[in-house]
């Protein structure tokens, strides 16, 4: 494995992207940077430009409006870069399956590495995710 | 020999300690928060993986001026830095370095200023803009302040000052007190740590000057940063401290020194909200402003 993609995977910074969420997913994201959880010990920090960002993670069902502003921030994000699908929603669009709103689910808009279902997924849900990305990443290369 | 001055002590010292310097701010942020916190290599590891990403270069902006102005700032520190060195532990230094050395101080704040109306964002020269009505505010309570130990010197050399704190230093004196106080907060102010952190304001103007830099550019801001913040608490030990002494006993005076003056800008730090871009001038042109002039007036009368 490359050094730059190691070093990536030890200090993956997080940049948090609703896309018509009902932001109870946003919310159990900010939980992972409390006392409780605390993912800073992994390197990870929440960053509030996409231009710093390693990691994007993706909350609700891609509505008609997000998309555009989902591609324009998927290509401003510096590659090397990862994309995870968190909640139900943004894996599979969930309740909004046959809404007239939500046309195709995030994975066929950009590619995501990793899905981490529920509704909304709890903290150690999402930590087992990344901890998976991580080793995905890793191990594959 | 400049050159193994500049590489060895102006860069690879400085950046080294003041990559430690980070974590221990992060740890104490964290411990403050109940959290345990990064590991410790982790400021390495982010240098090191932002030097390996792509560098994004914003539509419409003035591309080299975008991407010389992180080069400055870095070159500004690493000057001072070994200018500071040199004068520690090497030789005579020359008449005015500490006015030299003054000046070299304000390049990384030009340098973010530059950086961030270059680079074409609204928020960015948000940014910049307050950064540069904060440097009006803090330079002359600093420069205030750090006149009081030429004062008790009598003398505008660096090594002068360092050698006639052999006795005692001037932190023991009530002028020095005072200016210490002063520049502690001028230097919290010049690091653009909270309560001072209005130019980049993650909440509202999501990184200020910063939001546009990616990759090797913003690689180089973070290391210019982590270097400043070892080279102030440094520039505060020589003129107040009587500089680093590494000789018996005094290594841990020293390293006490070093450690309290970047707990103290630490928990300045963890324990404050934000303030407004006009109550920092007000803060720094008002009470500073005096308390600075009053250490002077002490200093004058020999206290
Ligand atoms: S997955 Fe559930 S909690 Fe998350 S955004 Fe969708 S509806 Fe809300």
């Amino acid at each position: 494995m490359s050094l730059k993609l190691k070093a990536l995977l030890k200090s993956p910074w997080v940049f948090h992207l609703s896309t018509g969420s009902c932001n109870n997913c946003d919310i159990e994201i900010l939980d992972c940077l409390t006392p409780r959880f605390d993912i800073e010990r992994f390197g990870m920090l929440l960053v509030g430009s996409i231009k710093h960002a390693d990691v994007l993670l993706v909350t609700g069902s891609c509505n008609r409006m997000s998309v555009e502003r989902l591609k324009v921030l998927y290509e401003q994000v510096p590659k090397p870069c990862l994309v995870v699908a968190i909640g139900t929603c943004a894996g599979s669009r969930g309740i909004f399956k046959d809404s007239y709103n939500c046309p195709v689910p995030l994975d066929k808009i950009i590619p995501v590495d990793v899905y981490i279902p529920g509704c909304p997924p709890k903290p150690e849900a999402m930590i087992a995710g990344v901890v998976k990305l991580i080793e995905k990443v890793g191990g594959s290369k | 020999m400049t050159f193994v001055y500049l590489l060895v002590f102006g860069f690879a010292a400085t950046a080294v300690l003041g990559l430690i310097t980070s974590w221990i701010d992060r740890k104490v942020t964290a411990r403050v928060q109940y959290r345990v916190g990064p590991p410790f290599l982790q400021p390495f590891i982010d240098i090191v993986k932002l030097l390996g990403k792509e560098t994004l270069i914003p539509a419409g902006a003035s591309k080299g001026t975008f991407l010389i102005a992180p080069v400055i700032g870095i070159s500004g520190v690493i000057a001072v830095a070994t200018l500071l060195w040199v004068n520690q532990f090497f030789s005579e230094g020359f008449m005015g370095d500490w006015i030299v050395t003054i000046y070299l101080l304000a390049i990384p704040s030009l340098s973010i200023i530059l950086g961030g109306f270059a680079s074409r964002n609204p928020l960015a020269s948000l940014g910049a803009s307050r950064e540069m009505k904060l440097v009006i505010a803090y330079e002359l309570p600093f420069i205030l302040a750090a006149l009081v130990p030429v004062i008790n010197a009598h003398s505008i050399r660096l090594s002068v000052i360092i050698d006639s704190q052999a006795g005692g230093v001037f932190a023991g004196s009530l002028s020095g007190i005072l200016a210490l106080i002063v520049a502690i907060l001028c230097v919290q102010a010049k690091l653009a740590l909270v309560p001072f952190d209005i130019p980049e304001a993650e909440t509202e103007i999501v990184g200020g000057a910063l939001i546009e830099y990616s990759g090797p550019g913003l690689a180089i801001f973070r290391l210019m940063k982590n270097m400043l913040f070892f080279t102030l608490p440094f520039f505060l030990i020589i003129l107040f401290f009587g500089g680093l002494r590494l000789n018996g006993i005094n290594i841990l005076w020293t390293v006490l020194e070093y450690v309290g003056i970047v707990a103290i800008i630490t928990v300045i730090r963890n324990t404050n909200p934000r303030v407004r871009i006009d109550q920092a001038v007000r803060f720094f042109w008002g009470p500073m402003t005096l308390i600075a002039i009053v250490a002077v007036v002490l200093a004058l009368k020999g206290l």
